[in-house]
């Protein structure tokens, strides 16, 4: 066989396989959003599940699944962001940087199961929070830290020392450096890593298992101590328990168009956001 | 006053670094530390002990023989290092074939007593009593309070069956080959897949190519882990029943199919940027010496970066060892261990996943499944760890 020959038949394969991989994603999202996009209607969004879950809406689950987004948000926004701040501007070559770094790299890999079975040793049992809310987005967040630590000292790092330097070269202080020069760099890439995480918390199942989600609960929550339900572990319930998985099919793909409707935007408009800014920066 | 505010900020950054670490530190401690109890904890159910005749000088019964010994599997005390003696396996109801409903007393006072007569009279037995009515300090008889679950049950048990009386069986042996099954294969079917795809991105795909290709890939990433298992669930299960005529199409392929196409976004884009990243010289003397671009690709590209296609393989093994609600939805859940790629398996996430909401806090059900959580754990941190040594590599090449 010719070297021209043979070159020509390995790249159709890698042709072959791109297009592949791209059919799968289209098989996906196509077969989702054609047997959901009927069920799709007012009262599916904004009404409550009812006969058994088989009719009715999942407005509980959507306001559940905004309630973890943001109680998650709030515990791992702050914490991850500054000690990325701590390790990227205060001690960027350290050992104490080095070791952080490992842990939060070690704490990404760790799987989401585990992070449930941690939530509810610790905020669940320990804590006595019981199911809640509250336990649900301390669990949510923790998942969440590493993955907003990473992006944030990503952007970070992307900000030229030349800024910084030239900061400290007009008299300003670390602290108004980072203020005025870093962090207004930094920030529309902090912003996409941030909503990067969203988009991640937003489909998680496993945390939330024993840490928050019910299996039916019409009522919306009052206070952070309440159970809710939430879309992904909706979309779990309906699809594998009950006794009439058949009828429950059409809420199923329901379920699953918004969620994925959900993730597909957050995901969406953090690269959105990512191409505006650096435009805008490119265009300085 | 400048530097005052400077030193408080700082130090307020620092403690949340510290915060950082010590939460990391403290899933590891609460993992170990629930599930720590299980090898102090009875081989037998909550509530019940096991006793033998006092000449018996066994100690010590695994859970796995307990279970044998009652379905009459092991018949004999020299089995498992006892004396040469049929063993008698006795439940505490049994004793009512023994006397007579009134010789136990009105509110049945005399029951520890007559236990105590039947097991000291007979020396091959072995009785399975609960804690109230346990004959203490009867003459004859040897309660077995030290038969603990050892790490042997535990480790290499064959079985896990939690709800199993007398002895609930704690074997992670299926569930290990379960996991380790399902992500091994899923591998091998997203490997090939993801190279090709790999090389095509940083090889041959040309800007407008490459603009739908990689935003596809970042989608693929996206969608939540439950999705792909109800897309599992409703497409692929009942596909892969008829495909390969199966009573159930929920099998350890099923699973892996799915855990292939989620661990394909991780593979692609570790490998394509270890692919990119060779240096424009090595692929130009290739190409000056005659080379094809395909020769160049595989004599120089991939060589160059193996380490960092180690990696990312590597990290897409992870990837799909920890999933848990694919494993859940689509592999079957029978804590068997595999023989073939289409029969059910269950994985340990899965296992954590179905039993905790019913095990009681505390139990020994409980402990076993944070036991899991470490195994799994550990699992998953020795392939990160792997691969972060692998990637190094990679850069120290760069360099």
């Amino acid at each position: 066989m010719s070297k021209k020959l043979s070159q020509q038949i390995a790249f159709w394969i890698f042709r072959i396989l791109g297009v592949f991989v791209v059919g799968i994603l289209l098989w996906i999202l196509g077969f989702i959003i054609y047997n959901g996009i009927g069920v799709i209607s007012f009262e599916f969004i904004f009404d409550a599940p009812r006969d058994g879950m088989l009719k009715g809406g999942i407005f509980p689950a959507i306001v559940g699944t905004f309630c973890l987004i943001v109680g998650s948000m709030i515990v791992a926004f702050p914490l991850g962001v500054m000690s990325a701040i701590y390790t990227n501007e205060y001690v960027r070559d350290g050992k104490i940087s080095k070791f952080i770094r490992m842990m939060t790299n070690n704490l990404g890999s760790i799987p989401s199961i585990i992070f449930g079975l941690f939530g509810m040793a610790l905020f669940v049992n320990t804590m006595s929070w019981g199911d809640s809310i509250l336990a649900g987005s301390f669990t949510l967040g923790l998942l969440a830290l590493p993955l907003v630590i990473r992006t944030t000292e990503e952007a970070l790092r992307t900000v030229p020392d030349s800024l910084r330097v030239g900061s400290y070269a007009l008299g300003a202080s670390k602290l108004q450096t980072i203020r005025y020069v870093t962090l207004p760099a930094a920030f529309p890439n902090i912003v996409t890593g941030l909503i990067l995480s969203v988009g991640r918390v937003s489909g998680e199942t496993a945390p939330i298992l024993f840490t928050v989600a019910a299996y039916f609960l019409p009522k919306l929550p009052s206070s952070v101590f309440d159970q809710v339900m939430a879309l992904p572990y909706h979309l779990y319930v309906i699809s594998t328990s009950g006794t009439n998985l058949e009828a429950a099919r059409p809420m199923a793909y329901g379920t699953a168009l918004v969620l994925i409707t959900l993730v597909l935007i957050i995901n969406f408009s953090a690269s959105l956001i990512r191409k505006h800014f650096s435009k805008k920066l490119g265009g300085h | 006053m400048r530097k005052l505010v400077e030193k408080i900020v700082e130090k307020i950054l620092a403690i949340s670094g510290a915060m950082t670490t010590i939460v990391i530190m403290l899933v590891v401690i609460f993992l170990f530390k629930e599930g720590f109890g299980l090898f102090n904890s009875p081989v037998i159910e909550k509530g019940y002990a096991l006793c033998v005749n006092e000449v018996n000088p066994v100690e010590h019964i695994g859970s796995a023989a307990i279970k044998k010994i009652y379905n009459q599997h092991i018949e004999n005390w020299s089995e498992i290092g006892g004396l040469n003696e049929k063993i008698i396996p006795f439940r505490y109801d049994d004793v009512f074939q023994h006397y007579k409903e009134e010789e136990f007393g009105e509110n049945y006072e005399k029951l520890p007593e007559k236990l105590g007569e039947v097991i000291a009279g007979s020396p091959g037995i072995l009785a399975f009593i609960p804690e109230e009515y346990l004959p203490k300090n009867v003459k004859g008889v040897k309660i077995l309070d030290g038969n603990t679950i050892n790490p042997n049950d535990f480790f290499l048990g064959v079985e896990w069956i939690p709800t199993s009386t007398p002895a609930p069986q704690f074997g992670v042996l299926p569930l290990i080959l379960g996991t380790l099954w399902v992500s091994l294969v899923a591998i091998l079917i997203a490997t090939p897949l993801g190279m090709g795809v790999a090389i095509y991105l940083s090889e041959l795909a040309q800007g407008k190519v490459r603009d739908i290709l990689k935003p596809a890939i970042e989608l693929l990433a996206g969608i939540p882990s439950v999705v792909y298992g109800f897309f599992g669930l409703v497409v692929l299960v009942p596909l892969v029943q008829k495909t390969f005529s199966l009573s159930v199409g929920e099998t350890a392929f099923t699973g892996s199919v799915i855990l292939a196409i989620m661990a394909l976004p991780t593979i692609i884009t570790v490998a394509e940027d270890a692919m990119r990243s060779t240096p424009r010289a090595m692929r130009e003397a290739s190409l000056a010496l005659g080379a094809t671009h395909w020769q160049t690709i595989y004599k120089v590209v991939i060589p160059y970066a193996a380490s960092g296609i180690s990696a990312a393989v590597v990290l897409g093994i992870g990837r799909a060892i920890g999933e848990t609600m694919v494993a859940l939805m689509v592999t079957g859940n029978a804590a068997i261990i595999p023989k073939t790629l289409f029969s059910p398996v269950r994985t340990i996430p899965a296992t954590i996943a179905a039993e905790l909401g019913e095990a009681p806090h505390g139990g020994v059900h409980y402990q076993a499944l944070f036991v899991l959580g470490c195994v799994l754990f550990l699992i998953t941190l020795v392939i990160s760890i792997t691969a972060e040594l692998i990637s190094k590599r990679q850069h120290n090449k760069g360099l």
